[in-house]
């Protein structure tokens, strides 16, 4: 009860996942890793050339012009000067990658620079910043780069200039942006009460979070930089006689392509090598830094959640009178080599017209229990790995998926917490009710138009007419929560499933939407599975209720005598630690710890850790749902008793 | 009665504004709009409103994060405004903020160690040593393990994440903690603990808070005081007690009617539309009549003020719900 007990034990933050490490992700990507060795041969190479028994790569010998490959004395022969061109080619190579890498730096730096400052100062500085930017990108890439040799005059060092110059821009922009939106986040705030002055902040706070970002930018536009170094020595206005870089290389030899076209193809395979490989690697690192952005993640996922049942509950013998009955329902997350039980063995069943809430604190595997229902749980990493989901007298989880698409939205509908994530922002709020009703309807635009602008009205939105027009950014959160309700009643559902749908509203905003729901659901005489955390909505707004503890119920009975008589210790905790209105005296009855990771379970009670009644015999074996009375259960071996409530203390 | 520490007047926040290179006027929003406060030392205040209301523009104005755009705040008579803009580091000392979302107020790229070393070093300048004892007295003081200090704040759980937050605040030693939603981002039993912390915390370091929530019950349950916030102003202000005892204000009244209370059916809440006015385009009179039950004429007309009343009672409404409570000295 008092704070120092609160956490007398914490629980471990989670430590040491299946996640691999940085390295071992890079190479298990087999095109990274090929990338990776080869970047590796040739950087060794390049590295050791003036250690090399090599010939000396500018002594020309026109005796020995144009030899070609594996002659004896030249293993890559020799050019139109005489220069044995496997040396030209590892001390071209040292040039190239040192130009490439420099003018990275170069660019990285800068850009970056101007990145985190115009981002972080925001205002007059970042619009005067990014204009410049915008300047410099509207001239054509390389013409800038040609523009800026002409007027340096050519050589190595301006072409690393000019090439540095013209990567700037892509530095500034990708590094602003990210910036931009760290400079707005609380931790920025926290530093400043800290006495971090400005530049510290942007130095320590922002920087180090901004490097991965670096990092990929530069990983990725080296091999670039090295080309474009390339093309410029290729025009002649890179590197010098009699100095070589790979490109100029290729300049010389273009002349000869007919002769002699060994000249010119080995620098070209050559720059061809280290771009590609340098791109794969930066390619892989991209992958392992910003997992998002990877090539074919964004694939969409399954239509359905993968069915792979380890033990299914036989069909019962007569179809039961509820409306949906679900046995022993089991789902769980494969992450790496962890497997997340969110939803361990979950029965309930859900009656024609009544109002089921399941509550529990979050993480406890409400949604995820809502979302196996129809397969809405994404795959991978997702997967229902047990039970069965009855409805008129079939299992859901065998149904295909046709027939899962023709339920959702159909006899089935849901209302989710956040209703933006429901609604396109694209399209009218009136357009986006009429296609839901035309998806499982024979009706013509128009005439689903009108049913659209009557359900809006049955909601109540005010001038639903006009309001149909309205894009869901026009209207507040408690609007747009109405347009998901309109949306799920559509097609006349037979169960309505509504997860967390007050959470983010306002309090009065949420006792109209409460009524609504009450009021409609009594209309159409939908069941409705209510999810949600807080037992004053349970209160207003169910019939029954379960309690959901780390993926499975612990308990469940009419929501009256559940509120007034929990029999189980979590329940009755629950309860206590929430603070009622009007009763400001009454000492919060807090939780220690926290509930157990569902990686992770332990034997027996998953409550044990942190119930006060826990003894041995909680922490064997299998504890069961057990009734206890009529219409109630209680997931306990030694469940409170109705008569001394207080018993808790 | 203890002393004023932290005293508030016509405090007024404007967003937007000034005009674009064509010289079209942009529209403003008064996010805050001509608020008096004044915290006593080793009191609770609460305000509580709904989101938009304006509490968090408050809240960042009273610890210098945000300048008002008028009206002045006063810390012990020094002004707060130019006391951030002069010496941040001494206004740091003084006044601290926890935020509402625990794990992005921290740093995802720091130990716990160095985020709450930072204000050890920079604003108390204290040595190696001390800070080694402080930061143990500190994880103490949160009951945290020690051994936490060299982790990174994705190994946290948001109840743990929170009280980091707040032992983050208290390593600069302040007399005022200005607790920004502390607990709405929590799990219901970690809100307890969290809750419990922080009335253990205040009355071992002899703390003042100033509470800001949009939960009701979590308000009443903490505060001495509470402040009552719609659209940019407060229009109710009591006792804690009192307030929920007695509301004068339509609106506070409205507020305790929608809230949902375990084990009681049948929310009164109220007819129509819970709508807010549009902030670029608010009403001339007071802005609560659209939606009150008691809005007459004059309501729609002119703005009603905030008048002080028995008990250091304030309300800003013509037709209060108790009179005998509000003494009209009108
Ligand atoms: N896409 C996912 N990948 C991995 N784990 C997940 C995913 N979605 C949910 N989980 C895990 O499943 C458990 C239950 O989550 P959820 O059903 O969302 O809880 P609730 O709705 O009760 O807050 C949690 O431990 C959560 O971390
Ligand atoms: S089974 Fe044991 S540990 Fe679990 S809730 Fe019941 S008494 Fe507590
Ligand atoms: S002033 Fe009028 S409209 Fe405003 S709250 Fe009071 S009675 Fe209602
Ligand atoms: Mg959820």
């Amino acid at each position: 009860m008092s704070t120092a007990t609160d956490t007398a034990k914490p629980a471990e933050p989670a430590k040491k996942s299946g996640r691999p490490s940085f390295f071992a992700l890079l190479v298990a990507n087999r095109l990274a890793a090929f990338g990776l060795g080869l970047l590796v041969a040739i950087a060794l190479a390049a590295l050791l050339t003036p250690w090399l028994p090599l010939q000396p790569p500018d002594i020309t010998n026109p005796a020995n012009r144009l030899l070609r490959p594996l002659t004896e004395g030249h293993l890559l022969g020799t050019d139109q000067l005489g220069r044995d061109l496997l040396s030209r080619l590892m001390w071209g190579t040292r040039v190239s990658i040192a130009v490439g890498l420099s003018a990275t730096l170069v660019a990285a730096v800068v850009g970056s620079a101007i990145g985190l400052v115009a981002g972080y100062t925001g205002g007059r500085t970042d619009n005067l910043m990014m204009r410049g930017i915008d300047m410099l990108m509207a001239f054509p890439y390389i013409l800038l780069a040609l523009a800026i040799v002409a007027v340096l005059g050519p050589g190595l060092m301006n072409a690393l200039y000019a090439i540095a110059v013209v990567n700037i821009p892509f530095f500034a922009r990708n590094i602003r942006g990210v910036t931009l939106s760290l400079a707005h986040r609380e931790f920025v705030d926290a530093a400043r009460l800290s006495g971090k002055g400005h530049l510290r902040i942007l130095l320590t706070e922002v920087l180090p979070n901004v490097l991965p970002v670096i990092v990929i930018t530069m990983s990725t536009t080296v091999g670039w930089m090295i080309l474009e170094t390339a093309g410029l020595s290729f025009l002649g206005l890179g590197a010098q006689p009699p100095l070589a870089d790979l490109g100029s290389m290729l300049g010389e030899g273009r002349k000869l392509l007919f002769n002699a076209p060994h000249v010119s193809i080995i620098p070209g395979l050559m720059i061809f090598a280290l771009v590609m490989s340098i791109n794969l690697v930066g390619d892989g690192i991209r992958d392992v830094l910003d997992p998002r952005l990877k090539s074919g993640a964004l694939s969409r996922p399954a239509a359905a959640t993968a069915v792979k049942r380890e033990d299914v509950p036989a069909m019962p013998e007569t179809s039961s009178k509820a409306a949906l009955d679900v046995r022993d329902l089991k789902t769980e997350f494969r992450v790496g080599s962890d497997v997340y039980k969110a939803v361990g063995g979950v029965s309930f069943q859900l009656r024609e017209r009544e109002c089921l809430g399941l509550v529990g604190e979050s993480g406890s595997g409400k949604s995820v229990t809502a979302m196996s229902l129809l397969g809405l749980v994404p795959t991978p990493p997702g997967r229902i790995s047990g039970g069965r989901v009855l409805y008129q007298g079939r299992d859901l989880l065998e149904a295909s998926e046709a027939d899962l698409r023709k339920l959702r939205g159909g006899a089935f509908a849901y209302v989710f917490q956040d209703p933006l994530s429901t609604l396109h922002p694209l399209f009218t709020v009136g357009d986006q009710v009429t296609e839901a009703i035309r998806a499982h309807q024979p009706l013509s635009y128009r005439e689903a138009w009108k049913r659209a602008v009557a359900l809006l009205e049955m909601v109540r939105i005010p001038n639903a007419a006009e309001r149909a027009g309205s894009y869901p950014h026009e209207l507040s959160g408690g609007m747009r929560q109405r347009v998901s309700i309109a949306m799920a009643l559509a097609n006349d559902a037979e169960i309505l499933i509504a997860d967390e749908p007050t959470t983010a509203l306002d309090v009065t905003v949420q006792a109209q939407i409460l009524k609504l729901m009450d009021a409609l659901q009594d209309d159409k005489g939908a069941a409705l599975l209510f999810i949600t955390h807080d037992f004053g909505v349970v209160s207003e707004i169910c019939d029954r209720v379960a309690v959901m503890y780390a993926g499975r119920i612990v308990e469940t009975g009419p929501t009256d005598e559940v509120l007034n008589a929990p029999a189980h210790p979590y329940t009755r905790k629950l309860i206590d630690c929430v603070p009622v209105l009007g009763e400001p005296e009454r000492r919060l009855d807090a939780i220690a710890g926290l509930p157990p990771a569902v990686n992770r379970l332990p034997q027996g009670c998953a409550f044990a850790e942190r119930c006060p009644y826990a003894e041995a015999a909680c922490r064997e074996g299998e504890i069961t749902l057990d009734d206890l009375g009529p219409g109630r259960a209680v997931r306990c071996i030694k469940p409170l008793h109705a008569e001394t409530p207080e018993a808790a203390q | 009665m203890s002393e004023t520490i932290l005293a508030v007047e016509g405090l007024t926040r404007i967003f937007g504004g000034g005009r674009t290179l064509l010289g079209k006027k942009k529209p403003q929003v008064h996010a805050v709009q001509g608020v008096d406060l004044s915290l006593r030392e080793g009191e609770t205040l609460g305000i509580v409103g709904e989101s938009g209301c304006g509490k968090s523009t408050l809240a960042r104005m009273l610890v210098g994060l945000d300048a008002p755009s008028n009206g002045t705040i006063r810390l012990k008579g020094e002004d707060v405004t130019a006391l951030a803009k002069s010496s941040a580091r001494s206004l740091a000392r003084s006044i601290q903020y926890v935020f509402q979302d625990p794990v992005s107020s921290l740093n995802p790229r720091k130990t716990i160690r160095r985020i709450l070393e930072a204000p050890m070093k920079h604003l108390l300048g204290m040595a190696p040593e001390r800070r080694r004892e402080r930061l143990a007295e500190l994880m103490d003081a949160v009951s945290l393990r020690a051994e936490f200090l060299d982790r990174y704040p994705h190994e946290f759980s948001g109840g743990q994440a929170q009280r980091i937050g707040i032992a983050r605040a208290l390593a600069a030693e302040p007399e005022i903690l200005v607790l920004d939603e502390p607990v709405s981002a929590l799990d219901v039993s970690v809100q307890a603990q969290v809750l419990n912390l922080l009335d253990n915390l205040k009355s071992r370091f002899g703390l003042t808070y100033v509470f800001i929530s949009h939960d009701l019950s979590v308000v009443e349950s903490v505060s001495d005081r509470v402040a009552v916030m719609y659209f940019g102003r407060i229009v109710e202000e009591a006792a804690a007690r009192e307030l929920f005892a007695r509301p004068c204000h339509p609106y506070t009244k409205l507020l305790f009617n929608s809230a949902p209370v375990p084990g009681k059916k049948g929310l009164a809440g109220e007819e129509g539309l819970a709508e807010l006015p549009d902030p670029y385009n608010p009403p001339p009179g007071c802005a609560f009549a659209p939606r009150c039950p008691r809005a007459k004429d004059d309501c729609r007309e002119t703005r009603p003020p905030l008048e002080a009343g028995e008990e250091g009672r304030r309300a800003a409404c013509f037709h209060p719900l108790q009179d005998a409570v509000l003494e009209r000295n009108a």
